[in-house]
């Protein structure tokens, strides 16, 4: 059985000018100690499944309906006291910025040690050890001085660094990263990412990594969700999307992927922009920015089905299947002549 | 830290001959006759001359000037009033500590109105209670502390009989039959009120948007994710965040407050430096009106040098910088 389970989650959001469907039927699951990589658009409602799974929206505006199911728990529907001694304990969660999610008037220490006596009948003492422990696994240089810091005398990457320890303090079984190196340069990026990989390892938890970036999807995940306003658009392990991707918008976020290895002279975009979820497009939501459109696309709504031969592959698309093929042939082919 | 300081008590000798020489110069562009006044009445014109030269007020301003800086920094005095020949010094000190009551004991009470309202009213906005807060907050801040006083006293002094309407207790030294710190709260409860009201409404609604906006900040989502339970929450990250720029404000007004509360003073005859700067700008006596202007500076730049030193001692980021 999945560690977590996912169905049918819908978040909706009440606003002045109506109701938003961010998130409208996504389902999903994660096993233990693997990857997850939900990609897509800013806006297109990753970051809004992860709050909903964890309870964290505004609760005055937020609606959500569906299930998650956690160890055979449902998180949506569990007591407010139950779901809070899970999360930071079962459940963790790293946000995008590291720069803000700190509190700015408590020592990193203290926030550390607040994770722990939180979860765990300990005495100070011991919560303290255990944060030392957590900032020198997480590569804190003089950690037993760094403790007593405040977040304002660290850099992006090491309040990233400290995320990351509060977060495994309790070794949780799921950890929940939302754009975790968006915000941190490229070479500070590579590394908290290796340093994620290497946790995952040594605590045996199971990831969901939210980026809008293939490149961290294609390096760390075992599955990849693709999301396309508050819709699965397509969804697979993650050799599936990158060698036989089956959906438009995967095709286009392949190709405005940048490359090392080949000199292209611009790199292709998605015409258009992301549609309005206060009153989305009907049929095929991405059918005003799809090159190959047809006319049931603007009526009918695709279904979320598997690709033959391969079961778990589900995607979300009307074009039939050899056209399909064809051009992800073509779109391979192309990025290995750029590359050649 | 000390290089701070220095930099403070600089800055506040700068400010302090701003404010005092601003206050001469006013005083010399009003039409006025301070010697014809301190003469009194039936005065023939050579009496009024011969006051004149006994206040120095026929030298010109910048001598003047002069001789109150020295008179203040080299012998601590501030002078003597034009009307009656008493030493201001006295005088301030004789009516700082009825302004410090009002002030201190409203700051109290617009506290303890505005913080549980305001704090109440962020976490639950659109609420009963947030509505009841927003209306108190507008009546707060329309309403005049004039009319609010009058009303009081009327109503509650006069109709109820409940408290005094007019007149100060001394909190320490009970002269007549009154005093003592029993007759000195009992006396004080109007001002306080009308005092405070205005400041109250204010705060409620500086506290209010304070919390609500640090309720929406990064770290209060970090804190529930940890699976901190909710008064945790508010208690350890929010509250200390949000009442950071309560503290500058508060420090502001007390300071500015203590200057005297012109209208609260006036309206229950309390002896304080509000009244006693009315007293003395109808009778144009400038070293009295001087002298409290001093006051009051040296109060604004002592709890602006309070204020700093607590924001540092709440806010690291600022201690290290």
């Amino acid at each position: 059985m999945a560690l977590l389970e996912v169905n049918d989650l819908r978040t909706s959001f009440r606003t002045d000018d109506g109701i938003v469907k961010a998130v409208d039927g996504i389902s999903f699951s994660v096993d233990k100690g693997k990857t997850l990589g939900i990609v897509g658009e800013s806006g297109c409602g990753k970051s809004v499944t992860c709050l909903s799974i964890m309870g964290l929206n505004n609760k005055q505006s937020a609606i959500s309906s569906g299930e998650a199911v956690f160890k055979g728990e449902d998180l949506l529907t569990m007591s407010a006291r139950r779901l809070r001694d899970l999360r930071g304990n079962d459940v963790a969660m790293i946000f995008q910025d590291p720069m803000t999610s700190l509190n700015p008037v408590h020592t990193i220490g203290k926030q550390l040690n607040e994770a722990v006596l939180l979860h765990r009948d300990v005495s100070k003492k011991e919560a303290r050890a255990r944060s030392l422990e957590l900032l020198k696994a997480v590569g804190i240089p003089r950690a037993d001085r760094r403790i007593d810091d405040y977040p304002h005398q660290f850099s992006g990457g090491m309040r990233q660094r400290v995320m990351i320890a509060m977060s495994l303090i309790n070794e949780p079984d799921l950890l929940i990263a939302d754009e975790p190196t968006t915000a941190l340069d490229v070479t500070t990026q590579a590394q908290i990412l290796n340093l994620m990989l290497k946790l995952q390892e040594e605590f045996n938890t199971a990831i969901i990594m939210i980026t809008h970036d293939l490149g961290v999807v294609a390096e760390i995940a075992d599955d990849v969700v693709v999301m396309y306003a508050g819709r699965v658009a397509e969804e697979g392990t993650v050799d599936e999307i990158f060698t036989r991707p089956h959906h438009p918008y995967t095709w286009g976020l392949l190709g405005s992927l940048p490359r090392l290895d080949a000199d292209v002279e611009r790199l292709v975009q998605i015409q258009g922009q992301p549609p309005s979820l206060l009153n989305p497009p009907r049929g095929c939501r991405f059918h005003p920015r799809c090159p190959y459109v047809m006319d049931v696309c603007k009526a009918e709504e695709p279904r979320l089905m598997p690709v033959s031969e391969q079961p778990q592959h589900l995607q979300a698309c009307h074009l039939d299947e050899p056209t399909k093929d064809r051009e992800v042939a073509k779109l391979l082919a192309g990025q290995l002549a750029e590359a050649g | 830290m000390f290089q701070y300081l220095i930099r403070r008590v600089l800055w506040a000798i700068v400010l302090f001959l701003a404010v005092t020489l601003v206050t001469y110069v006013i005083f010399f562009i009003t039409p006025s006759d301070p010697a014809r006044l301190a003469a009194g009445q039936g005065a023939t014109p050579a009496d009024v001359q011969k006051v004149a030269d006994r206040l120095h007020l026929n030298e010109p301003v910048y001598e003047q000037y002069g001789r109150f800086l020295w008179e203040l920094v080299g012998h601590q005095s501030l002078g003597t009033s034009f009307v009656n020949r008493q030493d201001v010094n006295d005088i301030v000190i004789r009516s700082a500590p009825v302004t410090a009551s009002l002030v201190f004991g409203g700051a109290v009470l617009w506290l303890l109105i505005s913080l549980p309202i305001g704090i109440i009213s962020a976490l639950k906005p659109r609420s009963l209670i947030d509505r009841a807060g927003m209306v108190f907050v507008l009546i707060g801040i329309s309403a005049h502390p004039v009319w609010i006083g009058l009303i009081l006293a009327y109503f509650i002094g006069f109709k109820l009989g409940w408290t005094p309407i007019t007149g100060y207790s001394d909190f320490f030294n009970p002269t007549q039959e009154q005093g003592g710190p029993v007759q000195w709260f009992y006396h004080m409860i109007l001002p306080w009120i009308t005092f405070a009201i205005l400041f109250a409404a204010l705060y409620v609604r500086l506290i209010r948007a304070n919390v609500m906006e640090t309720m929406n900040e990064d770290y209060v989502r970090t804190a529930r994710a940890k699976g901190a339970p909710e008064g945790q929450v508010i208690r350890s990250h929010v509250l200390r965040n949000s009442l950071l720029p309560v503290v500058t404000i508060l420090g502001m007004d007390i300071g500015l407050a203590l200057g005297g509360a012109i209208f609260t003073e006036s309206i229950y005859s309390l002896p304080g430096l509000g009244r006693q700067v009315l007293v003395s700008y109808e009778n144009f006596d400038l070293p009295v009106i001087q002298g409290i202007v001093v006051f009051s500076t040296l109060c604004i730049i002592v709890f602006n040098l309070i204020v700093d030193l607590l924001y540092a001692w709440i806010d690291p980021r600022i201690r290290l910088t």
